[in-house]
């Protein structure tokens, strides 16, 4: 028999993740420009709405108002096809990030998320590679050759982390034996010696470096946004793109921060858990057990969650606006031959260790 | 019909570039990222202005001075004032030399604060450029209090200063030379021991001091080359052979001698030489005027003579060839700039598209000098 109620419950989640990851998106674009405001001496938007809040909104409604340019001789099909490609993929990816314990009610288990795939990581690496086919397509279809080295620099470096990346991630499969991002989630939360969280930061510490030094790389941020290189490129592949399209791809770029916080946050940091907190409430070694109802428990792992998230985007904007932009040789020497070398090497100690018994 | 080359790209960066530094237009060969041919174009702003000091008189043409190098304005005035003042031989008071010294080396520090912050957004670090903009704001304040101008001062004239300062300036000024060496540790914490930033421009686009002597290279770029050549020390004028300062030159700290950041460290260490400078300055004030008796109408002895000054980016040199009348018979302008991008195509075979933006960063070029 279909279960029409849990199907119902699942959709109700998409539909708020959806609305949630969308909002983040908004309050990102105003997040990022008081933040990089306050640390170079300045205000920022603050005129529209209390404290500039409703400046995405404002922001919104300048990008729909304005002139679409689509140039002459750019390939229509393929112009107007890459911005979708890049939001559309962004917004899917966040689709498998665990935010809290099963729930259970009357007798059904509802996981807080949207999809509990068995193959989550696999998934979540199979949409972040169709997402960077919209900025080649973008930087191509554009027919301007800024766009061009805009979309061949991303092509290349997208290659170059792609590859660091998943052997990042390898190690945290090693270790906690699952694809799935909610088994991920639920291992970290065991115990070490007994009173240490076995978050993936501990276990995997050089794995967590390359991990979030490719991220940065696969979202195009400084220290390596060199597809948009403003000082060389002008705009890079986005260029050419004015109105909604420009904002797609803005849009895109900050969905793919999201998920790549959520998933620096669930891979290295326990996801949603909180040290000793289980589905009946804070277990502590040797101290007893405080109870507490289930929705309360869910509460604060969707907070947790929330919060670890929130520290990684603003991990994002400080280095944003921190750092110097990498040259493109440079860029490709680190994935190539730093990151890649220094994976292999993460997989070897990882297993090392596995076999000691030690992790 | 010209057969094109398909191994290379050709890509037009400017005359409107966000790192061109102005209206300057680079047609670069390129094979994908690797530049191998860099050619520039200037002259998108010409103004004649040689042609126009012929058709004013002397002191009608200072105004025009600010418009050379608008960024240090202040030492344009006083390049051009100090060639006239050799023709007309006259002396010019204490006061108004101190002042001049002031003024020009306040401006040096806060034309070195764009060439610091523009490189520094050039290699992508966008918030060093908003504290150069911000230390920079207070010298607009000093200026505005003495002269109403925030970038085109027109304060040194033919003979001094246009006026007076107003009360208050001297413990500005005071105030400015406390608040601004703390802040040159914190550029250089951010940017300029920064990993990525030394990757980015050590051992890059290497002058050798033949080149650098060979291309006519000056000020600091010059002497990141090794060269100590500065003519506020080997011709003083004004009263600079008075004042203690040091003359950094390019040692090649993180990689060559010459490199794109030993140039880019010239600017760090001359603003605190000048900052140095404006301190002793404050410390010899004394009253006096701020003019000379300079009369209404300036006629300008017969005769050629050729003055040269150490501006922020180089030497400026004005050869003027007076007929003894009101009006120059005829005004040359020699800009650094113009020498100094002269060496760019020299420096850009084989590099990179980023590369090349810290050469023109490096370089800190300013357009409207060269196409004058």
């Amino acid at each position: 028999m279909v279960d029409y109620i849990t199907i119902l419950i699942y959709a109700l989640i998409s539909i708020v993740v959806f609305a949630v990851l969308l909002s983040t998106v908004a309050v990102l674009t105003l997040a990022e420009r008081r933040i990089s405001a306050f640390m170079q001496d300045r205000l920022g938007p603050n005129r529209v709405g209390p404290w500039g809040l409703l400046q995405p909104v404002a922001d919104g409604i300048k990008f729909i108002m304005k002139e679409d340019v689509i140039p002459l001789e750019v390939n229509r099909f393929l112009y107007i096809l890459a911005p979708l490609m890049t939001i559309i993929p962004a917004m899917l990816a966040f689709a498998v990030v665990p935010f809290g314990h099963d729930l259970f009610l009357r007798g059904r288990v509802i996981n807080l998320q949207v999809a509990n795939f068995d193959i989550g990581i696999l998934y979540i690496f199979a949409i972040a590679a169709m997402g960077i086919f919209g900025i080649i397509i973008g930087g191509w279809a554009s027919n301007n050759k800024y766009s061009l080295l805009g979309g061949l620099r991303s092509a290349s470096q997208f290659i170059s982390y792609e590859i660091a990346m998943s052997l990042a991630v390898i190690g945290i499969l090693m270790v906690y034996g699952s694809l799935r991002l909610n088994d991920i989630a639920q291992y970290q939360g065991s115990l070490w010696f007994g009173f240490i969280p076995k978050w993936g930061i501990l276990v995997q510490p050089l794995g967590f470096i390359i991990f979030i030094v490719s991220v940065y790389a696969e979202t195009n941020r400084v220290p390596f946004d060199l597809p948009e290189a403003e000082a060389e490129l002008v705009g890079g592949y986005h260029t050419e793109y004015s109105s909604m399209k420009f904002a797609f791809f803005f849009m895109g770029e900050y969905a793919n921060m999201i998920t790549a916080s959520a998933l620096i946050a669930t891979l290295y940091f326990g996801g949603w858990q909180v040290p000793y907190l289980h589905n009946i409430g804070f277990i502590f070694p040797k101290l007893g057990i405080f109870h507490l109802q289930q929705w309360l428990v869910a509460l604060i792992e969707i907070l947790s969650f929330a919060i670890k998230v929130g520290f990684f985007l603003f991990l994002f904007l400080w280095i944003r606006w921190t750092l110097p932009r990498f040259r493109f040789d440079q860029l490709t020497d680190l994935g190539w031959k730093v990151l890649i070398p220094l994976a292999l090497l993460n997989i070897v100690v990882t297993g090392a260790l596995m076999m000691l018994r030690i992790i | 019909m010209a057969v094109v080359d398909e191994r290379f790209m050709d890509l037009n960066m400017g005359p409107q570039h966000p790192s061109t530094h102005g209206v300057l237009r680079l047609l670069i060969k390129t094979d994908g990222e690797v530049v191998s041919r860099v050619t520039p174009y200037i002259g998108y702003l010409h103004r004649a202005l040689e042609k126009i000091a012929e058709r004013l008189t002397y002191p009608q043409f200072t105004p025009f001075t600010d418009r050379l190098d608008y960024l240090a304005s202040m030492n344009c005035n006083l390049a051009y004032a100090l060639t006239v003042e050799k023709l007309l031989n006259i002396e010019i008071p204490r006061r108004a030399q101190i002042l001049r010294v002031i003024m020009a080396e306040l401006n040096r520090i806060s034309s070195h604060l764009i060439a610091f912050g523009s490189l520094s957004s050039d290699m992508g670090a966008f918030t060093p450029f908003l504290f150069g903009i911000r230390e920079r704001e207070f010298i607009n304040d000093l200026f505005e209090m003495v002269c109403g101008a925030r970038l085109t001062y027109n304060y040194i004239r033919i003979g001094g200063v246009a006026q007076d300062i107003p009360d208050g300036f001297i413990d500005k000024t005071k105030e400015f030379l406390d608040y601004f060496p703390p802040k040159i540790k914190e550029y250089n914490d951010l940017l300029s021991y920064n990993a990525i930033f030394i990757k980015r421009l050590a051992n890059i686009a290497v002058i050798s001091p033949e080149d650098a002597l060979d291309y006519g290279v000056t000020g600091p770029n010059l002497r990141a080359s090794g060269i100590k050549w500065d003519l506020r020390r080997e011709e003083p004028y004004l009263m600079y052979n008075e004042l203690d300062f040091d003359i950094p030159v390019g040692r090649g700290e993180m990689g060559r001698v010459g490199d794109a950041w030993d140039r880019y460290m010239m600017r760090i260490y001359e603003m605190e030489q000048s900052a140095k400078i404006v301190r002793q300055c404050i410390d010899m004030f004394q009253q006096g005027d701020h003019i000379a008796k300079v009369p209404k109408v300036l006629k300008v002895p017969a005769g050629e003579v050729y003055v040269r000054a150490e501006n922020p980016r180089g030497e400026l040199g004005f050869y003027l060839i007076s007929d003894g009348s009101t009006k120059p018979y005829r005004l040359k302008i020699r800009a650094p700039s113009f020498a100094n991008l002269s060496i760019v195509p020299k420096l850009s075979g084989g590099v990179m598209i980023a590369d090349l933006v810290a050469i023109i960063g490096s370089l800190d070029i300013i357009l409207p000098e060269i196409d004058r």
